[in-house]
């Protein structure tokens, strides 16, 4: 209810490419990847197509390219487990919000378990992880909530990292402009003394935390 | 202790800067923590500086000018801002921020400049200009056809140097301080008495020169007299190094007023007698950041005395002290240095500032460490620009090279360059659709380009008449470029900037292009959706329709990028067929400094829906807004034109906003150094960057007291953002500020 990329949402329209156009474009962008950059599926919720990305990345990685995956973790289908087992560098997972209500609350589904699923099938591949938290005052930024997750993950040798996403409105007019309402209107972006509580009770868990 | 002695080797024999540095510098690898802040004096001298600038704002850009003296190596006493502080000496008039008179470009200029500020120059002045001495402008004026005077006056051809100092060259400035003045006569006495017979134009012109450059030399020892300084042997320790390099180049901006005057590469030459102080204990590094810190703030005082009209090219009022900076040398070691270092400090120890241009050598192997912290200083700053040292360094032969102006490639010590401005493509692409005729004013410029009377352009028709018109266009150019330099040899010789510089030095004619973009987006429609013309009823093109979509250069399409990058092969090669003054080699860059704005006034509509008087984009860039792919694809367009066709130089000014580099400072410089590294790894040559927001820059525009010194990086070089027009500065607001990657 309060992503940033509505316009991404809706699973159908959009532009459709072929892989091979978009492994090109890619490859344009190699130069520039440095030793930590490459190709980031996001959304919406990237793993919808999942079966399509499987030959994508799978030629990303024949040329070298690092990938990596940033979702909300909903969807683990065999086509899923098979990209992100096999052809996924880095999956970046985005935990909504650490209690059943409060998760549904945020998304109108309830999806929380298969989001700690998620992450337990990552962490039993061995391959590298990072969390997601975006802090939206007063409805994920409670420190028991906070408390919660780090104790939930912190056995997780696969999780290099947590970035916490302050909570901004920028998408507001991106939601306005498809005639939607924006739905978390009244909250407010964090100030940064609460940005830096938050990560203090996050490194008791995590090995890096970081403020995106 | 004593100091060690230098290594030994060619340059104890013949005059040879680069076998000096390369023999006797000291790489280094490290980070930026061992840098210090600016020393007491050096801030005392600074707020009498910024207090003094502050003055010339509220003077409308000018402090005073001294109307009675013309300005040369030493018309004027010395000159001081407060003597007790500064380590490094020398002013360009006797009083600081003064404005001198230097005519010999065009004496018409001069009373111009006067005169919009109120004043006039001394009578015996006028009487002597009017009667007695010749300037250059006169000259040229004298020479050229009326072919010419048709396409400068109505903007094909403009910003020619034919009524003010040509500038570019760069005399290498640090011969003073290695060999001392003396044995620099000696030298150009050999070189002399080897010209003989036969006594052809060019042999007795040469010889007529280096007489000159003699004459300048010893103007130059009486010059340092006047500061207490004994110019006629090489300096002895650090300060000296410095304080005789300033001298070198205080001599030639009192006797010329060229657009560009750039430094070279002094930097990594300094270091090495700054190190050896260092390690012989006889300096900290205080001292060594105040030798640096005063003589940038001695760079940052240089002034010229400028019409108004001439801020319309080159806005800001800028002087181009361009020092490049960094590069590899062609051992493989780095020519990155601590004083490599030194010079960007002076961005945080002086505040940002346009001047000295501080320009990156960038090379995908600089150690780590400076990549970094010139990463940080522009993210900081938005005050220098980087170029393609790989490129450059292997493309023409060198690797001890300055930039003369903004973007170009001149070996130091070794050659020159005939500055030459730029034509207008854009408007050479309309004479194509107009049957050679200007837009606006019907003027037939080009004979044999047919009427054009389709109801839509057909591309290969277009292509054909185009070839037509840039073949005109260039030779047309080249006859108003042999007549501009003849000229300025012999009215306005730079004879101490020579007196620095071998005898028979190698020169590229420096020719450029304005309205790239506009071109190939142009071409573009055409070929790619339907482009049809609308006509007045003398039937010249005055707008124009277009059906359909098209791409546009700048989204890394190889469709219209090529449009691009075959329009400057194309222009350049007609150039390169046509006979140069002093058999110069023809060179040519995609630059506009600031004129892509008065550019744009002098054009018409444009077949890619640009309306008329619209400027263009600067230097090589994608047109505003049309980029909007991403940085990366915007960058990746330009890499596509090839150095080989513009070695003059290939200029891309980027915008970016910060929080598009990265999240926090760490993330910021490690993608910008990466973005750095992948543009360059693609051939490119040149980028601006500038890492700010447009609010800021809003802000600025209406509160301009609280940002003195905002600087911003425009077209090759920066200016003082409060010191553009309102028009300017509206035009660098709507440039594409990229938000993405």
């Amino acid at each position: 209810m309060y992503c940033h990329n509505p316009d991404t949402i809706e699973t159908s329209g959009g532009t459709e490419y072929k892989i091979e156009e978009l492994v090109e474009i890619a490859l344009k962008m190699k130069p520039y990847f440095g030793k930590k950059g490459g190709v980031t599926v996001s959304g919406g919720e990237p793993l919808l197509q999942a079966k399509e990305l499987i030959p994508f990345f799978k030629r990303l990685k024949e040329e070298g390219i690092h990938t990596n995956v940033d979702t909300n973790g909903r969807i683990l289908n065999s086509f899923a487990k098979t990209l992100i087992d096999e052809y996924a560098d880095l999956v970046m997972l985005d935990i909504k919000h650490m209690t059943e209500e409060g998760y549904f609350a945020l998304t109108g589904v309830s999806c929380k378990e298969t989001t700690f699923n998620f992450a337990a099938h990552r962490e039993a591949s061995g391959k590298n992880m990072w969390l997601r938290y975006v802090l939206i005052p007063e409805i994920t930024s409670k420190p028991e909530l906070l408390h919660a997750m780090g104790n939930y993950f912190k056995e997780f040798k696969t999780i290099e990292k947590i970035e916490i996403q302050p909570y901004h409105k920028l998408g507001i007019h991106k939601w306005e402009a498809l005639g939607w309402e924006y739905q978390l209107k009244d909250a407010r972006e964090n100030t940064p003394e609460e940005l830096e509580e938050a990560a203090a009770i996050l490194k008791k868990y995590f090995k890096e935390v970081k403020i995106n | 202790m004593k100091t060690k002695k230098f290594n030994e080797g060619i340059w104890n024999e013949t005059i040879n800067l680069r076998d000096f540095v390369t023999r006797n510098i000291t790489p280094y690898h490290g980070t930026y923590s061992f840098l210090v802040g600016p020393s007491e004096k050096t801030l005392k001298l600074w707020e009498i500086c910024k207090e003094g600038t502050k003055e010339e704002r509220q003077r409308n850009g000018v402090r005073s000018v001294d109307t009675e003296v013309i300005s040369g190596i030493n018309a004027f006493k010395a000159g001081y801002i407060s003597k007790e502080n500064e380590v490094i000496v020398g002013l360009q008039t006797d009083e600081l921020l003064k404005r001198a008179m230097k005519p010999f470009g065009g004496f018409k200029v001069v009373e111009k400049a006067l005169s919009e500020h109120g004043l006039k120059p001394s009578d015996n002045l006028s009487e002597l200009f009017s009667k007695y001495v010749k300037s250059h402008n006169d000259g040229v004026f004298d020479a050229y056809t009326d072919e010419i005077k048709k396409y400068r006056s109505l903007g094909y051809l403009t910003g020619l140097p034919d009524n003010y100092a040509r500038g570019r060259i760069i005399g290498d400035y640090r011969r003073i301080a290695l060999y001392g003045i003396t044995r620099l006569i000696e030298a150009k006495k050999q070189d002399l008495a080897a010209i003989t017979g036969p006594m052809t134009d060019k042999a007795i012109r040469l010889r007529e020169e280096v007489s000159e450059q003699i004459k300048a030399l010893k103007e130059m020892i009486a010059m340092g007299k006047a500061y207490n300084l004994d110019l006629a042997r090489p300096a002895e320790n650090a300060q000296e190094a410095v304080q005789w390099t300033y001298m070198a180049y205080l001599a030639a901006v009192k006797e010329q007023d060229g657009a560009a005057m750039s430094l070279g590469n002094v930097s990594s030459f300094l270091d090495i007698f700054i190190e050896r102080d260092l390690e012989a204990g006889i300096i900290t590094e205080v001292e060594a950041q105040e030798y640096i810190d005063q003589f940038v703030m001695k760079l940052r005082m240089v002034r010229h005395l400028r019409m108004e009209a001439y801020d319309e090219i080159f806005a800001g009022d800028p002087t181009w002290v361009t020092e490049a900076i960094g590069g590899m040398l062609a051992d493989g070691r780095t020519k990155v240095t601590k004083t490599s270092f030194r010079f960007l400090h002076t961005l945080y120890n002086l505040g940002p500032s346009p001047e000295p241009n501080i320009t990156i050598l960038w090379s995908e192997s600089l150690p780590q460490n400076f990549k970094n912290y010139c990463a940080k200083v522009a993210i900081d700053t938005s005050s220098i620009q980087f170029e393609n040292d790989d490129l450059m360094r292997n493309s023409r032969g060198s690797d001890d090279y300055g930039i003369a102006c903004c973007v170009s490639y001149q070996e130091l010590g070794k050659s020159i360059q005939f500055f030459g401005a730029r034509t207008n493509l854009a408007k050479t692409l309309l004479l194509a659709l107009n049957g050679g005729r200007c837009e606006f004013t019907g003027t037939q410029i080009v004979e044999g380009i047919p009427e054009y009377t389709d109801e839509y352009l057909d591309f290969d028709k277009v292509m054909a008449n185009f070839r037509i018109a840039m073949k005109e266009v260039a030779r047309v150019y080249n006859d108003s470029m042999n007549i501009i330099h003849y000229m300025h040899d012999k009215y306005y010789y730079e004879k101490a900037q020579m007196s620095l510089i071998d005898t028979n030095p190698g020169i590229n004619i420096a020719y450029g292009i304005a309205g790239l973009s506009i071109v190939a987006d142009s071409l573009s429609a055409i070929k790619y959706a339907k482009v049809k013309p609308i006509r007045n009823e003398k039937g010249l093109t005055i707008d124009f329709e277009i059906e359909g979509e098209f791409p546009m250069y700048g989204n890394d399409d190889d469709r219209v990028d090529f449009l691009a990058s075959n329009a400057v092969a194309e222009f350049n090669n007609e150039l390169k067929q046509l006979p140069v003054y002093k058999d110069a080699e023809v060179t040519m860059s995609v630059l506009t400094i600031t004129s892509n704005v008065s550019y744009g006034k002098k054009t018409g509509a444009t077949p890619d829906g640009r309306a008329q008087g619209i400027p263009f984009a600067p230097g090589a860039n994608p047109m505003h807004g049309r980029d909007c792919n991403g940085a990366i694809a915007s960058l990746n367009s330009v890499s596509k034109i090839n150095y080989d066709d513009s070695k003059d130089g290939i200029s891309n000014t980027f915008s970016i906003v910060p929080k598009s580099l990265g999240a926090n400072e760490e993330e910021q410089i490690e993608n910008l150094a990466t973005t750095l590294d992948g543009y360059f790894s693609r051939n490119a040559q040149h980028l601006n960057v500038n890492v700010l927001n447009k609010e800021m820059l809003l802000d600025a525009m209406e509160n301009p007291d609280e940002y003195p010194q905002l600087t911003i990086r425009v077209s090759g070089y920066a200016v003082n953002f409060v010191r553009l027009t309102k028009e300017q500065q509206l035009e660098v607001i709507t440039r594409s500020f990229h938000e993405s990657m």
